[in-house]
Order: structure tokens, then sequence, then C-alpha cells
């Protein structure tokens, strides 16, 4: 995702100032950008236009109704509620992954690495099913936590921990290379100098990934909001209670009501669009930051 | 959507670790004597993090992963086979592998171009074409499909035209098609693109002063720097092209023997409560998922081990 913060290419200034010839030396710029922009504008631009032009066949007064009804309206506070929850537990944890895989070794580190981006490999749908079998009151953290009293499959809850698995290496793979670029000697200097290592953490360690660690953050929330496969498995899906938004578009779509289903997916999309925008920032930001290091 | 290889490994000449005679002596004594006792935590500390940090793993990624193959193997070896003798079984592993082997090369070709065209140019605008190359990743993958439905679907801008000329696109297989080409859009692109920007145009420009065409160029001077990214986006992308389901769900139409994908039978199974046949097809997408991080570690390993090849050489010419 955070493209690459590191990498500062060694002639930059040389390039710019000859970019004239350097376009000219190296053939195949019309030809790729070319291809670039019509494969971008078929696959991505036109179909998504077509989102905005359908919504204009609506009234404003349609519109509103569509994207305010009390169901929809109950859809976005558990999708946001659930996605911002989701995505303040993965903030924390993430960090402390990263943190004990950059920093410290243990037996299994390698494989425990690796295995950080299996929420990005496995299917959705196999990780929600997977997930409800574990909640459920049959399932192995089901059948001892529901004695108990506390139910973690169909309801809310379930939405947030299906979240949860799906924004966890976002965090963890925007924190880990700042971690390990961060300069030790800072620590040293720190140290030396009294702080604790509690103190130097807070006020040395803390704001140089704080950056990342929001953009990680950030990422995690956008991917909750628009996450489908993996939620309407163990989410119970009981309108009012625990629908989230994307099943409302496919409900309606299921009611031929494509007009409503359009209206919804137009709050979803200029929502996700705000999102980039703001990682964009945070990752310019953080560029910007960890730009003297790398 | 995970991190980019450039990024993943600073190479740089290794510094000494820590720091053996780390200052003046502390005011408070620590009992750790090792040698970088100033950069790091009280063992009791450390080893609480490690454990805490393990058991969210072992929670959320490590049970999940565990469950899918002990459901799928509930009933005994018999049942998990019975699973696969189905044809609509082997449809949708069919169409599974057709979308994927469609969606992955078009994706490839773009990835290449795109990340030539931003990489090794510069140009008006460039800033903003890459932010909508990335674009896809933050649409949901429901409005992702909905939007081809709105195209051409009975009711969409072409729905008339090809119902005259009797072509199927939504609930057909180029939908699912098209689909899961919008949802794959920016792997590969967003690997090349900063692998590409940090390898510059030096050897390029020198292949084409030594007479090079632009395919020689390409083929035997681009090609061979980024192939560990270009292999990495592609499984990446791979992965992703085979196991989506919120997308293709919307364009499927759910016909069975037809217009399914694995994870589109997957849920059909699971909701008709044919338990062991869901997870069964499931583990199948499981292991193809742990073969693709199998496959990225070697290829993040391999990528190192050329880095710190590189690195290792010396300087070609005088740092600026």
């Amino acid at each position: 995702m955070s493209a690459a913060v590191s990498i500062t290419v060694p002639d930059a200034g040389l390039t710019r100032g000859s970019k004239r010839t350097a376009r000219r030396v190296l053939p195949g710029f019309k030809l790729t950008l070319g291809f670039t922009l019509f494969y971008l504008s078929v696959i991505v631009l036109i179909p998504l236009s077509a989102l905005v032009f359908k919504t204009f066949t609506l009234t404003w007064e349609q519109f509103v109704f569509a994207v305010s009804s009390p169901r929809v309206m109950a859809s976005y506070r558990l999708t946001f509620g659930a996605s911002l929850i989701a995505a303040l537990v993965n903030a924390v944890f993430g960090l402390l992954v990263a943190w004990v895989l950059v920093r410290y070794t243990f037996p299994g580190k390698k494989i425990i690495d690796a295995l950080v981006d299996l929420p990005f490999a496995l299917p959705t749908a196999v990780a929600g099913i997977s997930l409800t079998a574990l909640l459920a009151s049959n399932g192995w953290i089901g059948s001892i936590l529901e004695p108990r009293g506390i139910q973690l499959a169909f309801n809310p809850n379930g939405v947030v921990i299906a979240l949860i698995f799906i924004g966890l290496p976002f965090v963890v793979r925007t924190v880990q290379p700042v971690l390990e670029d961060a300069e030790k000697e800072l620590e040293e200097a720190a140290t030396c100098l009294g702080a604790t290592r509690w103190q130097t953490f807070r006020y040395v360690i803390f704001p140089t990934v704080a950056p990342a660690l929001l953009t990680g953050f950030a990422m995690a929330f956008a991917r909750a909001i628009g996450e489908y496969g993996s939620v309407i498995f163990i989410a119970g899906n009981m309108p009012m209670v625990s629908e989230i938004t994307p099943l409302i578009i496919i409900g309606k779509l299921e009611q031929y009501d494509y007009a409503g289903a359009t209206a919804v997916a137009v709050v979803l999309l200029v929502i996700s669009f705000a999102l980039l925008l703001l990682i964009n920032a945070l990752q310019a930001w953080q560029r910007k930051r960890g730009g003297a290091g790398a | 959507m995970s991190t980019p290889l450039s990024q993943a490994h600073d190479v740089r000449p290794s510094s000494p670790q820590g720091n053996n005679a780390s200052g003046p002596a502390k005011p408070v004594p620590r009992r750790s004597t090792k040698k970088n006792a100033t950069t790091t935590e009280p063992a009791w500390v450390k080893w609480s993090l490690i454990g805490v940090a393990l058991a969210f793993i072992f929670l959320f990624l490590i049970l999940p992963l565990a469950a899918v193959f002990t459901e799928a193997l509930r009933k005994g070896s018999d049942a998990f086979l019975e699973a696969f003798k189905e044809p609509d079984a082997w449809s949708a592993i069919r169409l599974t592998l057709i979308t994927a082997a469609i969606a992955v090369p078009m994706n490839l070709v773009f990835g290449v171009a795109a990340a030539w065209a931003i990489a090794k140019y510069e140009f008006r605008g460039k800033a903003f074409l890459t932010t909508l190359v990335d674009l896809p990743f933050s649409v949901s993958p429901v409005v992702a499909g909905l939007i081809y439905v709105l195209m051409f679907g009975a009711q969409g801008w072409f729905g008339p035209w090809l119902q005259a000329h009797d072509i199927k696109i939504v609930f057909a297989v180029p939908g699912i098609v098209l689909a899961t080409i919008f949802v794959t859009f920016p792997f590969i692109a967003r690997e090349l693109i900063p692998l590409m920007q940090a390898q510059g145009t030096d050897e390029e420009q020198a292949a084409q002063v030594l007479g090079a065409t632009g395919w020689q160029t390409f083929w035997y001077v681009t090609l061979p720097n980024i192939k560990w990214g270009l292999i990495y986006g592609v499984i990446l992308c791979n992965a992703r092209a085979m196991g989506e389901f919120g997308a293709v769900s919307v364009v499927s139409g759910h016909i069975r023997g037809q217009t399914n994908t694995m994870p589109l039978h997957v849920e059909i199974l699971y909701n008709e409560y044919q338990s062991v046949a869901a997870f069964a097809v499931a583990s199948l997408l499981a292991l193809l998922a742990l073969v693709t991080l199998v496959i990225k570690s070697f290829v993040e390993w391999q990528f190192e081990r050329d880095q710190k090849a590189a690195a290792a050489l010396p300087p070609e010419r005088p740092t600026v």
C-alpha cells in the first residue's frame, strides 16, 4: 500500500533537469500511456461513471429517501461503528505484532511473519465460513463462550471480528518497514539522556511510527467499510441489527431496485474516495517525515 | 495490497547492532547486562509482548485456518472427497481457473504498460494517474459488481443493444471476468511502479545508446530487473482473482454449473447446510492461499538476496 516510502531516486535531480531528453530517448511513451489510459477508462472510469449517471435519474427527494431510510441508516451505524472498532483493535495489535516481528527473535518468527498476509490471500468467503464455524455455539470458541453468556456470532460482534481479520495485515505491513528503518542511535541517545524505556517509546519511537500507524489504521478502516464476503456469513444479517451497508445494496438489487441500490452505492463510493484522499495525504506526510532517514 | 517489495528491504551496509559501551552509567542499574541493553526491554516485558502478539495471531489467523481443514475432514476423507464428485464443483473450479487465466494476463499487460509510462517518464498529471490506478482497491466489491450491472444489465446502458444481439455479459461468464479484472486491477501495476521508479532510466538509456530497439531494451534490460516484483504482483493478483466473492456474487446470477465460481459454490453449499462439502471446497481455496504465501515469501527472499548481491558490488560510478 504505502508506496515506496524509503525510495529516493539517486539522480532525481539529473533526470528532472533533462526530462525532455529522457522522454525522447526511451521509446514507448505514447504507446504505454495510451494503453494505460484506454484500459483504465474501459475497466474503471466509464463503469464508475455509469454509477454517477444512474443516480441522476433520481430526483433529490428520491435520492435522500433511498439513502436515509431507517433501515439504511441502521446499516451505516453498524458498518462505520464496527469498522472503527475493528480498525482501532488492529491499530493496537498491529503495532504490537509489527514491534514483536521487528525487534525480537523467537522460534517460528519467519512463519508468523509470512502468515500475517493470510487475510490478503485467503478468499473472504472462506474466512467468513471458518470464523462462523469457530464462533457458532458448537464451534471451538463458541462452545466455550456461549455457556458464559457471550455470543460472538450472528450479531454485531461477529461483524467486528470478521473486520478485524480482514484489516489485520494493513497496520502490520505499514508499520513494519518504518520500525525497521528507525534509527537505533536516537533511542540510545534518549537512554543516555536519562529516559526510561517507556519514555523512549512514548517520545522517540512512537512519533516516528505514528504516520505509518495512522495510514495503516485508515487503510484497515477503508477496507472494512466495503467488506462483504467475510461479514455476511457471520453477521446473521438481521435488518436494523446486523445488516451491513453493502448487503443493503445487494438486497435492493435482488428486488430490482437499481436506482435505490445505486444511491446507496454512491454514498459508499464517496466515502471511499474521501478515505483514499486521506490515505494519500497521510502517505505524503509519512514520506516527508521519513524522507530524511531513508 | 501488501508491502511492495521495493519498500520491504532497505539494503544498506549493516551497521553494528547496538552499542557496547553505551554512554555514562545509568542512574538506575539494570539487571540486564546484554550488549544492547539500552535499546531493548527487560526480558519479562519482551516475552509478555511476544506472548500477547502470538495469542492474537493464534486466535485470528491460525484458528480460522485450522478450522477450515478440520471442518472439511470432520466426517472423514470419504465425505471430503464426495464434495469433488459433484459436477457442479468441477464446473466451479473450471470457471475460477478460466476467470483467473483471463484476468491475470490482462492486468499483467496493463501493469507493465502503466508502470513503464508512470515510472520512466515525467508528465503532467502523473500523481493523479497513479491515484486513479489505485482506485479499484478503495471501491467496495459490491459496488464493483454493481457498476457492471448498470452498464450491461437488462436496464443498463448497453442492455437493449446486447439483448438485441443476443449477447449476455451480466449473469454470465464475461461479467464475472470483468468484475474480477476490476477488483484485481491495481495489483501488478502498484508493485511495479515504485520498483521501476527506484531503478531509474539509466540502464535503459544505455541500452538505447548502444542501439537496442525498444523491445530489446524492455526484454533484456528492464524485465530482468523487475522480475521478482512482477512475480510477486502476479501471485497476489491471482490469489485475489480466484478468491473474489463480493463483486462476482453481484454479476454472477448464481446459475449452478454455469456461473458459479469456487467461492460462490462454497456459499451455496454452506447455505444448504452441506457444511462438509462447503469446507472441502473452501479447503482448496485455503490451500491456494497457503501456496501463495509460500511463493510470496520465496520471492521476497530471492529479491533480498539479489539486492544484497548488488549492494556488495563496487559502485559503478562515484556517487554525486
